[in-house]
């Protein structure tokens, strides 16, 4: 059954990109929407379908890994965005299930690298399990970010995915109503060190 | 009546043109004094909006020339949803928000099955009766102010 989309279409999109923006300004801190600015549909989580919805339109391909495709009629009726058979294919990528590879993605071209995918993760939680530490641009010294939920080896996909810089893909956490992003500048290391 | 779907015949679709045809020609004081007439109506929650805004009308000559762009139209749209998930749309000219929520509440009713006949028979076609009246009252009167240019015919006929 559909649920109903942003309470206040304008203002509460603008919040949740304005959220967006903090979280890719200062990777790795976690931003929080208000609960209930909108019923997510099975499986989104509150953030996940906040995003979605504030930075998906028209233009945008979205691909939906099968974990989160029963969530597909909902996102064409409130975003009308197209949504695409080929993760390669997307701008935004929504994954609920495991993380798909970053090679697999639009990393954008040396020319436009602006027009490389964002991916959408959802994740386990956002203060607990593995411990990240991360450094680079937005970030003063060093910045710990715990995620539970990530692929074992995430560090080496990522530093992967920086290698191709300016080139890569900006991957955005989310789980219930907590967001983080990482782009693809941030260098991590993981572990307590 | 199944919602208008891949799995919908033609003439399901047809039949939803029809009556969503006659709601949105229908002004809001109509619709609710039709509604008034009816057993309440299931409660609904708004899906999206009412909210206004334009579409561009497109045109073409003569009906094989090439499409243009007529201009814009103000229109507002409207979906409501029903405690089952039958889900109701409206698209109607104007700014009348009223009107687009009461369209689509309608369109959701007509779509249940234990609905239908009652809410064609209260609404639908009572005002699908007026409407047709209106435009035929239109028509004749336009006939009326007809001229008829058959003396140049005849004059150059001979």
């Amino acid at each position: 059954m559909l649920s109903p989309g942003f309470a206040d279409p304008a203002l509460d999109a603008q919040r949740c990109f304005r959220a967006v923006l903090e979280a890719t300004s200062r990777p790795g801190r976690v931003q929080r929407l208000a609960e209930g600015v909108l019923e997510p549909p099975a499986p989104l989580g509150l953030a996940a379908a906040a995003v979605l919805l504030s930075l998906t339109d028209a233009d945008t391909p979205v691909w939906l890994d099968a974990e989160a495709a029963p969530a597909a009629d909902w996102l064409r009726f409130h975003a009308g965005c197209p949504l695409v058979a080929a993760p390669g294919d997307a701008a935004f990528v929504m994954a609920c299930g495991a993380m798909p590879p970053l090679d697999g993605l639009n990393a954008g071209t040396e020319e436009a690298p602006h027009e490389s995918a964002t991916l959408l993760v959802q994740v386990a939680a956002l203060d607990r399990g593995v411990t990240l530490r991360l450094s680079g641009p937005g970030i003063a010294r060093e910045h710990r970010l715990r995620v539970a939920g990530l692929p074992p080896d995430f560090g080496l996909r990522w530093a992967r995915n920086g290698a191709g810089f300016p080139r890569g893909v900006d991957l955005v956490l989310c789980a219930g109503a907590a967001l983080a992003a990482l782009p693809r500048t941030v260098r991590i290391t993981e572990g307590d060190g | 009546m199944t919602p208008a779907g891949p799995a919908a015949t033609s003439d399901d679709v047809a039949a939803r043109q029809g009556w969503m045809a006659v709601l949105a020609r229908a002004p809001a004081a109509a619709l609710a004094e039709r509604i008034a007439a009816l057993p309440p109506l299931p409660a609904h929650a708004r899906l999206r909006g009412p909210e206004t805004g334009l579409a561009m009308v497109r045109g073409r000559q003569g009906g094989d020339g090439a499409p243009f762009n007529l201009g814009e139209m103000t229109v507002t749209r409207c979906t409501v949803r029903l405690g089952d998930g039958t889900l109701g749309h409206a698209y109607v000219a104007g700014r009348d928000a009223r009107q687009a929520e009461l369209a689509a509440l309608l369109d959701a009713a007509l779509q249940r099955p234990e609905l239908h006949d009652a809410v064609m028979a209260a609404v639908i076609a009572p005002l699908a009766a007026a409407q047709a009246a209106g435009r035929g009252s239109v028509a004749r009167k336009a006939a009326a102010t007809r001229v008829a240019f058959a003396t140049m015919a005849t004059m150059r006929g001979e």
